[in-house]
């Protein structure tokens, strides 16, 4: 039996998604640009998608831009941003635990001449508040905080930013990197006074290749990519039809996000406390992080022997800091782990599919592991 | 317009009576190499072996990226065929090499005329072929002592060839003349270097990778398929025995003191390589290290490891320093393959202070407290599992 739980990195596509997407490529194959009977179809079909993804963000559909990847998403807000503002300010308030789609822009900004703040989190892995309020200036034109740090699970304080960028009356757009929190944590953008929001269809059952960019009514920021229009002008290209229907279709097929929020709870906290009775193994993930991602250290097994003892079984999870050989987490430091404990670190991360006996083909797993490993 | 390729075989044209089955071997490479391309026919005569496509649809340019990478071969040039008769030569040659000519500002021609009864002589030849270039190319001047392109005109008997400039060819021995060897493949940039180096002497290449799952990764693997199929681009098809080298590491692991991990290691590499090599009709066996490199490739680590190779060790980098070796993973286009960063055998149970001068006989020592380990050294051997690359 295949057990999957390394669905923060990705996630295996639902049927309904499959179904609208090989309808797409079979015979809605219209391009929604045409003004024929197969563009029109086509455009209906692109403006159901459009409804569906901002059903699941509580926003209109003229405020959700397809593009092709939370990245691609991530770096129209960043770069479209700044050249929106340049004239207006020169600081940009960052967090230095950001997915490298906003880290790497936030270098190439900085070589540009713009200042660039990088909060860092604090004890309990999350941004501090008193930080992130202090970090806002007149100066600042965008702040941009991932919603849910991808490798503890921890949520952070996002819109509290909002009211520091009112109260100092800054021009700063509002930027969140939720990638890891869609379809998971209901989000709501427009009521949190998030600008900018980044999603992505492969994280939640839907095709990988597409993702979308939140931007709230009225907000101007400057396309990166230019040519024919789509998307209002902000996402050019011809666009991935059977990518975005896939995503709609997998908007449509979430369930209501508190309630299985509450399952994937328990399921979480009936892992935790099997987890807890294995000899050695450590949680790292705090009891108030997203219960769809455990991050456990299990010291003198390495996280990439863990990893490939487990692979042969079949179950799949993942390191738990997704970095290179001989650069540790900045997260797991900030959360105070021993290096021992750092270099064992594990992410299991649950889907709306998990189930019990996933969990307990994994607890099995990593017992066998400790058996076998550990001396 | 007709075109073949012709081929300079280097070394090999100073080889007395092996001279002829060299060339039959390096043609059969050349044949392995081109084969998905289309069809071709090779002639031999004195030094140039000429490749004919036989069919005009057949990508050249491909073919002549394939054949500098088949050692053996010291230049190559294509050419153009056309009929025996001063004007036709004239215009195939302002058609064929026209646009080279007008890029370059210095030409000369030259003239060989294997058909004696051909009308003109060669100094004929190149007048008349150089004042047609010359008169059509504005701009160009005659340089005979040190020109930017020479056109060599080859008047034979059936035909005439038209060629510009020679391309250098890979140099060295037809892989095959110089009999078997294999390969101790780990991952990193040295090991394929070796491989191509002694491939380029002749050497057909086995090739044996230690795996340790879980301690290593099935990418560790993938990588190594990669790698050699970066190298059987030179050294044609690679047969890859993949060992399962867990068991034996545990042991290392377990038994043995942790000075002497790496050591220890590579003696058990030796023999399992060792006696599959003797097992394929190898004559030797290669790897990738460099003098003094790392604690386990200094003098006295290597004469520990070597006293368990049943066969001789080519350690073609050995004088090598890390650049020199990375300049040619580079060429051969491996570095960045080498580069990923997973674990390999080799860094699994690294000692903290590995010994530097070990002695033979502490490495005995040490490999001896492992007392079944003839029976793992022969379940590693009966574990690999064959791969063919390339």
């Amino acid at each position: 039996m295949e057990v999957y739980l390394d669905n923060s990195a990705t996630t295996k596509v639902c049927p309904e998604a499959i179904n609208a997407m090989t309808q797409m490529l079979s015979e809605q194959y219209g391009n929604p640009s045409s003004t024929h009977k197969k563009g029109i179809e086509a455009r209906e079909a692109l403006d159901t998608a459009r409804k569906r993804v901002a059903g699941i963000l509580s926003c209109t559909p003229e405020e959700i831009y397809f593009t092709t990847s939370g990245t691609a998403a991530n770096n129209t807000a960043v770069f479209g941003t700044v050249e929106a503002l340049r004239r207006r300010g020169n600081r940009i308030v960052t967090t230095s635990i950001e997915h490298p789609s906003i880290l790497r822009c936030m270098q190439s900004l900085e070589a540009k001449g713009f200042e660039v703040v990088y909060l860092k989190p604090a004890a309990n892995g999350s941004i501090s508040a008193e930080e992130l309020t202090n970090a806002v200036n007149r100066n600042t034109i965008l702040v941009s905080i991932m919603a849910v740090n991808n490798e503890i699970g921890v949520i952070n304080p996002v819109s509290l930013a909002a009211k520091a960028i009112k109260r100092t009356g800054s021009p700063a757009l509002l930027h969140c990197d939720a990638v890891q929190a869609f379809g998971k944590l209901p989000l709501r953008p427009g009521k949190d006074g998030i600008d900018l929001m980044s999603v992505s269809a492969h994280k939640v059952h839907g095709p990988k290749g597409v993702g979308a960019l939140y931007i709230r009514k009225g907000v101007q920021i400057k396309p990166y990519l230019l040519g024919g229009g789509q998307e209002n002008g902000m996402f050019s290209g011809t666009e991935n039809m059977p990518g975005i229907v896939g995503f709609g279709a997998a908007c449509a097929a979430m369930p209501d996000l508190a309630k299985q929020l509450e399952k994937t709870t328990s399921l979480r906290n009936y892992s935790l406390e099997k987890l807890k009775r294995l000899p050695n193994v450590e949680i790292n993930s705090a009891p108030d992080s997203l219960p769809y991602i455990i991050n456990l250290s299990v010291p003198g097994i390495p996280s990439e022997v863990l990893i490939n003892f487990l692979s042969q079984q079949e179950i799949y999870i993942s390191a738990g800091s997704a970095c290179k050989r001989g650069h540790r987490s900045e997260v797991l430091r900030a959360i105070g782990l021993s290096p021992a404990r750092i270099d064992s670190a594990v992410r299991i991360s649950f889907s709306r599919f998990s189930t019990d006996a996933d969990a307990q083909a994994l607890i099995d797993g990593i017992e066998n592991a400790i058996r076998r490993f550990r001396r | 317009m007709k075109e073949i390729i012709l081929i300079k075989n280097g070394e090999l044209a100073l080889k007395g009576l092996n001279r002829s089955s060299f060339e039959d071997m390096m043609i059969k490479n050349m044949r392995h190499r081109l084969s998905s391309l289309g069809a071709f026919r090779y002639e031999k005569s004195q030094s140039t072996i000429t490749v004919i496509p036989e069919d005009e649809n057949i990508d050249l340019d491909e073919a002549v990226s394939r054949l500098l990478k088949v050692f053996g071969i010291a230049a190559l040039s294509r050419a153009a065929v056309c009929e025996k008769d001063i004007d036709v030569i004239r215009n195939t040659a302002l058609e064929y090499l026209g646009e080279a000519l007008s890029e370059v500002r210095t030409f000369k021609v030259e003239a060989k005329r294997a058909d004696k009864k051909f009308p003109f002589t060669s100094p004929q030849i190149c007048e008349e072929i150089g004042g047609w270039l010359l008169e059509h190319t504005p701009g160009l001047r005659v340089d005979v002592h040190n020109p930017d392109l020479t056109v060599t005109v080859e008047v034979r008997e059936k035909s005439a060839f038209i060629r510009g400039n020679q391309l250098h060819g890979a140099g060295g021995m037809p892989v095959g003349s110089g009999g078997n060897a294999c390969l101790l493949i780990s991952g990193g940039i040295d090991s394929p270097v070796a491989g191509w180096m002694m491939a380029k002497r002749g050497v057909r290449l086995n090739a044996v990778h230690f795996a340790s799952p879980p301690y290593t990764s099935e990418l560790a693997e993938k990588k190594v398929h990669e790698l050699l199929g970066k190298v059987s681009e030179y050294a044609g098809r690679i047969r890859l025995f993949t060992v399962s080298f867990t068991e034996l590491q545990e042991a290392i692991r377990d038994y043995c003191p942790e000075e002497m991990f790496t050591i220890t290691m590579r003696r058990f590499m030796m023999q399992i390589a060792g006696a599959i090599a003797i097992r394929e009709n190898c004559g030797a066996l290669i790897t990738g290290e460099s003098l003094g490199q790392v604690a386990s490739q200094t003098l006295h680590a290597l004469g520990c490891t070597d006293e368990c190779a049943p066969l001789p060790v080519f350690r073609p980098c050995i004088g090598m320093d890390k650049n020199e070796i990375v300049e040619i993973s580079r060429k051969i286009d491996t570095f960045e393959i080498s580069i990923r960063p997973y674990e390999d055998c080799c860094t699994v149970f690294t000692p903290k202070h590995p010994r530097t001068r070990a002695t033979v006989e502490l490495a005995r020592q040490a490999e001896y407290k492992i007392e079944n380990r003839e029976e793992l050294i022969q379940r590693a051997i009966d574990s690999a599992v064959l791969k063919i690359i390339g």
